[in-house]
């Protein structure tokens, strides 16, 4: 593929995960800081957001699995993965993580296994679409052009 | 020999035979006829006990009479038989008489002590009979006491008790004379108050230290005096013998002798002294239930008098309180006639006073622009300096009167805090300037921006405060500073009165000037908020003010709930006003005032901020990657820490501001807060400290406010809002976004 049909892949990827809401402003603003200095730094984010989100998860499961369940530390998770979230503006993400949230405080325990499900799901796949946009985003820089913004 | 086989019946010559003949008979009737009677009325009485000793009796009667009968036969010659049976009748006779005289020894005394017991029962008899009598007496006489006493306690007044004892003692023991002596106001004498018989006694006194009279009074019991004593020469001197005379005491008890908590005791007592007089013919004699009715009724004299006393006594304690009353209403209706007339008076004069002085203050300031000579232009100032004070003194003399009779009422509206003390600073700046002293504001960051309040009169009292300051001060400078007041501080050892109470939509706004100025020595402070009196030593120094400036502060922040007082060191030593009034905290921030703060032009914003040292506190990772690429966007040299502790460790006097990110649960903002303040003790040195949150409670925003922090931001936070935020916050050190 050459170099402008990829940009312009990259593009209408982009505006698609903005439109489906995958993604918000904030996402922009995280490409706005981007720059000479630092060009890394979506990716470097996004890393931080992946790794991170693995392991609440992973938490979260964990929590939920047990006899008597602490509805507190339940809450703080979620309130972590809510900020991380909404700090690199994964949009879905974040309003079912508010979702969860109001299950935990009616120490609901199937709305919370039912959000936790679905914020599973919900993770994986913006993690898959961020994936493929880095993945266009490196071909592009490697046939030797610029990322639009 | 003769043969006499029949006798002659009659024996020819013995008269005296014939009259023993006779009598045999007669007595031999008699005595068959006295057992017949006996027989007869024992039978028809039922009581004689001694029945068989009637029957002996009857049968030595009979027996006798039989012996009798048969000697008559025995004047003739008679036969054997005759004499046989005269023998039988006598030997019976014998025995029975024999054995009827061993029984009366027996019968006798018994029948004797019959008599004797009929007598004793007889006498007995009699006895009961006059107790019945006495019985029915006293039930009489009780019966008259109760009546008596009915008598005299149905009514309260004085006289009447009195009268009324004495008529009805009269008439219930039908005296000659009843009298009362009553003590005379000195104690000294026994007067004569009330007679029976008399209608008006004259004013006839004894001394009441007689020898009688001590004895009368010295018991409670009626004691029999003699006729002749002077109480009891009631007559006019006549030759009447009175009879028996009695005289018992009245106690007159007063108010003041009954305790609460104990009966009244007698020992310290008034008495009077009743005198009762029986009738001087009929030979009575004071019988002991008369006594005692006496005494009962004296008794009850002294309570039925005693419950007349209280009762004057209320009447003339009611009496007095409503003329008091009406004295006090008609007071105090002139007192608001006065009022009035004062404040139509006030209000006339202000209108009449402030038309030409107005015209004065214009037409100077006119006549100021024009062209002038130097000494017109001289004179000119004089005239509009001397009618600004003239000015301002009748604002001053109108204000306080009004402030006097409570007619003034605040003003209350929400205003800005900032924005009025940076007006004064605005306000000062050239008059201190020109006195070349140094004027320093300083606002605790705690300090809300909108209060409710009258703006006007605390800024009134503020430059007043701040004026003064700046009038004593030749040299050196003044510092305003403005917190809140915390709790812990509220209770100042040197306003022991004054203790504000905090509640949730009020606060406590504390405002100090500290000047380095002439000072104060410590006797003249209490006179400074007095009106009028000005401080001799200052009065030579600066002859400007009319003395009524503090006193009208003084009312305005009493009006606003609050205390201002003036501390100094001494003369030389500057002085410091310090005062404290009440404001409320404004319900929720209209959309309409800007979100922040406000009125200070922001054109001057900073685009750029190199080599800000700026401290980042996050717990998130992911965030705080993002914040801290925010702020080295905008050249910042970004530091972050991921946990409280961290930040105190870090965090240094370099640092310019720390962002907190308090939404995450498990970050005690309020302590790390607290501790920063504590690590810089100088305001100055100390970071601002910045909450960054995605809560948009309105709870969160007051509660940073709360506990000192300077600034809130709402996540997410875009380049251009970061930009903004530290432009504002480098600028006013204060900045808290609407929520």
């Amino acid at each position: 593929m050459d170099l402008v049909q990829l940009q312009r892949q990259l593009v209408d990827y982009r505006t698609s995960l903005y439109h489906e809401g995958f993604l918000d402003e904030q996402f922009t603003q995280l490409k706005e800081l981007q720059d000479e200095n630092n060009p890394d730094f979506v990716v470097e984010v996004v890393s931080l957001f992946f790794e991170d989100s693995e392991r609440l998860l992973n938490e979260l499961s964990k929590a939920l699995e047990q006899q008597v369940i602490d509805f507190k530390r339940i809450d703080a998770h979620v309130h972590q993965f809510k900020g991380s979230s909404s700090s690199i503006g994964a949009q879905r993400v974040q309003k079912l993580c508010i979702v969860f949230r109001n299950f935990c405080e009616a120490q609901n325990v199937e709305g919370c296994l039912k959000c936790l499900q679905q914020v599973k799901h919900e993770y994986s796949i913006v993690k898959t679409k961020l994936e493929s946009m880095f993945q266009l985003e490196r071909q592009i820089l490697n046939a030797g052009g610029s990322v639009p913004v | 020999m003769e043969c006499n086989c029949i006798e002659p019946q009659w024996p020819p010559d013995d008269l005296l035979m014939k009259y023993q003949y006779i009598s045999d008979f007669f007595i031999a009737l008699a005595y068959f006829s006295i057992p017949l009677e006996l027989i007869y009325f024992v039978k028809k009485s039922a009581v004689f006990p001694y029945r068989w000793v009637l029957v002996q009796f009857g049968a030595f009667i009979v027996l006798c009479g039989a012996t009798h009968l048969i000697n008559l036969w025995t004047f003739t010659p008679h036969s054997r038989t005759v004499a046989s049976v005269m023998t039988t009748a006598k030997v019976l006779t014998a025995l029975v008489s024999c054995v009827t005289a061993l029984m009366l020894v027996h019968i006798i005394p018994d029948l004797l002590s019959v008599k004797t017991r009929e007598l004793f029962l007889k006498n007995k008899a009699a006895e009961l009979d006059r107790e019945m009598g006495l019985i029915r007496t006293q039930e009489e006489i009780g019966r008259h006491v109760r009546m008596l006493t009915h008598e005299i306690r149905s009514t309260l007044d004085r006289h009447t008790i009195l009268r009324t004892t004495l008529v009805e003692l009269g008439r219930t023991l039908s005296l000659e004379e009843c009298a009362l002596w009553m003590p005379t106001r000195t104690g000294l004498e026994l007067q004569l108050s009330y007679t029976l018989r008399q209608q008006n006694p004259v004013g006839y006194t004894v001394p009441i230290h007689l020898p009688v009279i001590n004895q009368v009074f010295s018991t409670n019991c009626a004691v029999k005096i003699s006729p002749n004593c002077p109480v009891a020469r009631l007559r006019p001197a006549g030759k009447y013998v009175s009879g028996e005379v009695v005289a018992v005491r009245v106690p007159l008890l007063h108010l003041s002798n009954f305790h609460i908590n104990d009966w009244p005791e007698l020992s310290t007592k008034r008495y009077a002294l009743m005198v009762l007089m029986l009738p001087s013919d009929s030979a009575r004699q004071w019988h002991v239930h008369e006594l005692e009715l006496v005494e009962v009724v004296a008794d009850q004299v002294a309570v039925a008098l005693s419950h007349a006393a209280i009762l004057e006594e209320s009447m003339r304690a009611r009496n007095l309180l409503m003329e008091q009353n009406v004295a006090l209403d008609l007071a105090r209706r002139e007192a608001e006639t006065a009022i009035r007339a004062r404040n139509d008076f006030l209000a006339v004069m202000n209108h009449e006073m402030r038309t030409p002085m107005h015209a004065i203050i214009a037409l100077s300031s006119l006549l100021q622009e024009t062209e002038l000579t130097p000494e017109q232009r001289l004179m000119v100032e004089t005239i509009l300096k001397s009618s600004n004070l003239l000015a301002t003194l009748i604002n001053d003399v109108l204000d306080l009167s009004r402030l006097e009779d409570g007619s003034l009422q605040l003003d209350l509206e929400t205003f800005n805090l900032y924005s009025l003390f940076k007006e004064v600073l605005k306000l000062i700046k050239p008059i201190a300037s020109v006195k070349k002293l140094r004027v320093s504001l300083s606002l605790a960051p705690d300090l809300p921006e909108y209060a409710v309040g009258d703006e006007k009169r605390l800024m009134q009292t503020i430059l007043n405060v701040v004026g003064n300051a700046l009038k004593f001060s030749k040299e050196g400078s003044i510092s305003i500073t403005a917190f809140v007041v915390k709790p812990e501080t509220l209770r100042d050892s040197r306003t022991p009165e004054f203790l504000p109470v905090p509640s949730d939509n009020h606060f406590y706004l504390r405002v100090q000037v500290k000047d380095s100025g002439c000072g104060i020595s410590p006797q003249d402070i209490p006179k400074l908020f007095t009106k009028f009196a000005e401080n001799q030593s200052t009065a030579t120094r600066n002859p400007g003010g009319s003395g009524l400036g503090l006193a009208i502060c003084k009312r305005f922040v009493n009006l606003m709930e609050g205390h201002i007082w003036i501390e100094s060191e001494g003369l030389g030593k500057g002085c410091t006003a310090i005062f404290i009034v009440k404001l409320g905290i404004p319900e929720g921030m209209n959309d309409s005032k800007l979100p922040y703060m406000p009125k200070m032009p922001t054109n001057h914003r900073q685009t750029a901020f190199p080599g800000l040292k700026v401290l980042v506190m996050d717990e998130n990772g992911v965030s705080g990657a993002v914040t801290k690429e925010l702020l080295m966007h905008l050249g910042c040299d970004v530091t972050t820490v991921s946990s409280g502790d961290e930040c105190l460790q870090l965090v240094s006097h370099e640092h310019k501001v720390v962002f907190m990110d308090i939404c995450v649960p498990g970050i005690d903002c309020h302590r790390i807060t607290s501790r920063i303040y504590e690590k810089f003790a100088k305001r100055n040195e100390r970071p601002l400290i910045v909450a960054l949150t995605g809560n948009t409670d309105k709870s969160t925003k007051e509660n940073c406010m709360r506990i000192g922090m300077d600034g809130l931001v709402l996540k997410p936070v875009s380049l251009d809002k970061m930009r903004s935020v530290l432009s504002d916050l480098l600028e006013h050190r204060v900045l808290f976004e609407a929520i």
